[in-house]
């Protein structure tokens, strides 16, 4: 375990955390807006083909980024479609969109490539890494920050700005208030629907960035499952952050650290499989013991 | 007044129609993708009847699906979305194969005591998401599903690391001889798991229509607070159904594992949660019918392996069309002015019955 202390573990740790936080933001804004987005992980896996196909066909990178994001959004506002319009229940539509894109994006890559479960005909580009100006001569601190790729400085802005966005915008107020009480706001005048589709739009396009942060940043291809389950460990993040973006900031981290030890041990000739269990198992325990804590503290709070 | 129960129709409508549109959408991808649609398409419906030996590939598909069809419908029905069947399932087989090569034992009781002990062993996996959320308050779903990707690894790493082939590198050593369910079908792979299915149906048909837990049951998924007040141990039903579940996903491994392979070879995660979803939403969750929705979707899968075989398009193609299927059946709204102006006839009629009979 003597890798805790090396500066390239930490590293390591806030690369595997980007793509959840990613998505553990889009699962905040969608659950604070009232709407459970079960269609995490189908709009990562889309973004993530999307953004190949994109950049690969065009050799351009702002193309594979508008394709990744159109992909990613398009799923995304689809399942808002049926949630909404066809008042679908959210976990049987999620379920379903999942299955058309992990079926789909293989269905799609082999027709239009001809390659089965990876893009390796396809030379698709990657998201530059970018070396913090001041920050990078920092000895230690700068090893650990510096060199990222641009994506996962765009994460950590985001997550920011989400949060005030949330706290202190009208915008922010409204989506709060849509997710606790509809009837409240409707009857203030608030338009549900609206609200509800501009925070599913808001949570595609960081779904978008999750997918395409795995395709077109930590590693320059796409395979088929490489989303792994993130969509879903998302929900647990979301769900130990109680809609506040800078706790689901920490609970990615802990993934992200779960996930680096993964990384670590396998070079410790350890069992690949048994080794993959870490970062799942480490995130159910943080999972349960921090909704277990919310439990507790709110029957505190009532009998204060 | 005894008031006749009349059948259905809109419900059955709902399901054709969607079943249609899915298709459709699925010939029109065919027609975009391949280069010789016309050959593609028909070999994608005919293809299950072109061979004796495809025919029989559906019969097999199907055992499993039937099984993880009726886990999903009991498992459901509590108003719970646990999708823990697939870590019943894969972990069950896993445990089936290490029964089945490490404790030799005579005919029959072999297969008797596999299948029990995978039956248990799913259970067990099958109440874990609901018994953490009783105490704890954690979300069921969130938790079946995480759990689905540690079982998957766990189980496999158990056979890499005690039964490894070494020749091969993936799959496990051979099973024991006794360990088989031996062909309900010479010449094919259809098992006697087929009969072990039937038998199975019919005990749920009367477990979930026909007996109080079933009644218990359908009430506490409908209105848990009605459902305590009117005197059930809601706690018991939701944990039974459970394990219910649990058990038919595990036997579903089990009957998979001895009754197709003689040796272990789940080398990825077998998924049967979705298409468990699919069928008894097909079914309309009634158990009776999931043997026919389960047919239907093994047809498909036949029929696009079928086709893939010889063609151009990748048989990834039904994973689309179930989606479709789903998301369209699931809809509330899909098709809801058809139902919304036969209640309104059915209103008005009723309301100039009861005009008469007050005259």
């Amino acid at each position: 375990m003597s890798f805790l202390t090396s500066l390239d573990f930490w590293f390591t740790v806030l690369r595997c955390t980007t793509p959840v936080l990613f998505a553990t933001m889009a699962a905040l804004i969608a659950s604070r807006s009232g709407v459970l987005n079960l269609g995490l992980e189908g709009g990562m896996t889309i973004a993530a083909l999307c953004g190949v196909l994109g950049s690969g066909f065009t050799g351009s990178l702002f193309v594979g980024l508008l394709a990744g994001l159109a992909g990613g959004v398009g799923f995304t506002m689809l399942l808002a479609y049926f949630i909404q319009h066809f008042k679908t229940n959210p976990v049987i539509s999620g379920v379903a969109m999942n299955l058309a894109a992990s079926g789909g994006s293989v269905f799609c890559l082999y027709s239009i490539t001809g390659d089965k479960n990876a893009s390796n005909s396809l030379a698709s580009l990657a998201f530059p890494s970018i070396d913090l100006p001041v920050i990078q001569s920092i000895p230690g601190l700068g090893d650990v920050l510096s060199g990222h790729n641009c994506l996962t400085y765009l994460a950590f802005l985001l997550t920011v700005i989400l949060f005030v966005v949330l706290r202190s915008t009208s915008f922010g107020v409204h989506v709060r208030s849509v997710g606790e009480s509809e009837e409240a706001a409707r009857s203030v005048g608030i338009s549900v629907e609206k609200v509800r589709y501009q925070a599913m739009l808001i949570s595609g396009i960081l779904v978008s960035f999750g997918g395409m942060y795995l395709s077109m940043g930590y590693v320059n291809r796409f395979t088929s499952g490489m989303v792994a389950g993130r969509g879903y460990v998302a929900l647990a993040t979301n769900a130990m952050a109680a809609g506040n973006a800078l706790l689901g900031m920490v609970s990615s981290i802990l993934y992200g650290f779960g996930s680096a030890l993964s990384i670590y041990l396998q070079n410790n000739n350890v069992d690949p499989y048994l080794i993959t269990i870490i970062p799942y198992a480490f995130i159910i325990v943080f999972y349960v013991a921090f909704i277990f804590y919310y439990k507790c503290r709110k029957r505190l709070d009532e009998i204060i | 007044m005894k008031t006749k129960k009349k059948f259905e129709w809109y419900g059955v409508i709902r399901v054709m129609v969607s079943i249609l549109i899915s298709l459709l959408i699925a010939a029109a991808i065919i027609f975009v993708v391949a280069d010789d649609p016309v050959t593609a398409f028909s070999k994608f419906l005919l293809g299950p009847f072109s061979t004796r030996r495809n025919f029989f590939n559906v019969v097999e598909t199907m055992i499993p699906l039937v099984f993880c069809g009726l886990a999903i419908n009991v498992m459901h029905k509590s108003g719970l979305f646990s999708m823990v069947a697939d870590s019943s399932f894969y972990f069950s087989g896993v445990t089936a194969a290490a029964i089945a090569i490490a404790c030799p034992m005579p005919n029959i009781v072999h297969q008797i005591v596999i299948l029990a002990v995978a039956m248990l062993v799913g259970g067990v996996i099958g109440v874990i998401p609901v018994l953490v959320k009783r105490k704890t308050g954690a979300n069921e779903l969130v938790i079946s599903l995480m759990m689905n990707y540690i079982f998957f690894n766990f189980g496999y790493w158990l056979i890499r690391r005690f039964f490894l082939d070494t020749s091969n590198g993936s799959y496990s050593i051979a099973f024991q001889p006794t360990a088989t369910l031996g062909k309900l079908i010479p010449r094919t792979n259809t098992h006697y798991g087929f009969l072990i299915m039937i038998v199975v149906v019919v005990l749920m048909w009367i477990l979930m229509d026909k007996s109080a837990f079933g009644r218990a049951l359908r009430i506490t998924g409908a209105n848990e607070s009605f459902a305590r007040y009117a005197g059930i141990s809601v706690g018991m039903v939701v944990l039974g159904s459970q394990f219910i579940g649990g058990m038919l996903a595990g036997l579903a491994g089990g009957v998979e594992m001895i009754g197709m392979y003689r040796n272990f070879q789940w080398i990825t995660s077998q998924s049967y949660v979705w298409d468990g979803i699919l069928i008894n939403l097909l079914a309309g969750t009634r158990p009776l019918m999931i043997p026919v929705s389960a047919f239907f979707i093994s047809y498909i899968r036949i029929g696009a392996l079928v086709m893939s075989r010889g063609g151009d398009v990748d048989s990834e193609i039904v994973s689309i069309i179930q989606g479709i299927m789903i998301l369209l059946i699931a809809s509330e709204r899909f098709l809801y002015q058809m139902k919304k102006r036969k209640e309104e006839r059915e209103a008005l009629q009723n309301q100039s019955l009861e005009t008469e009979n007050a005259a």
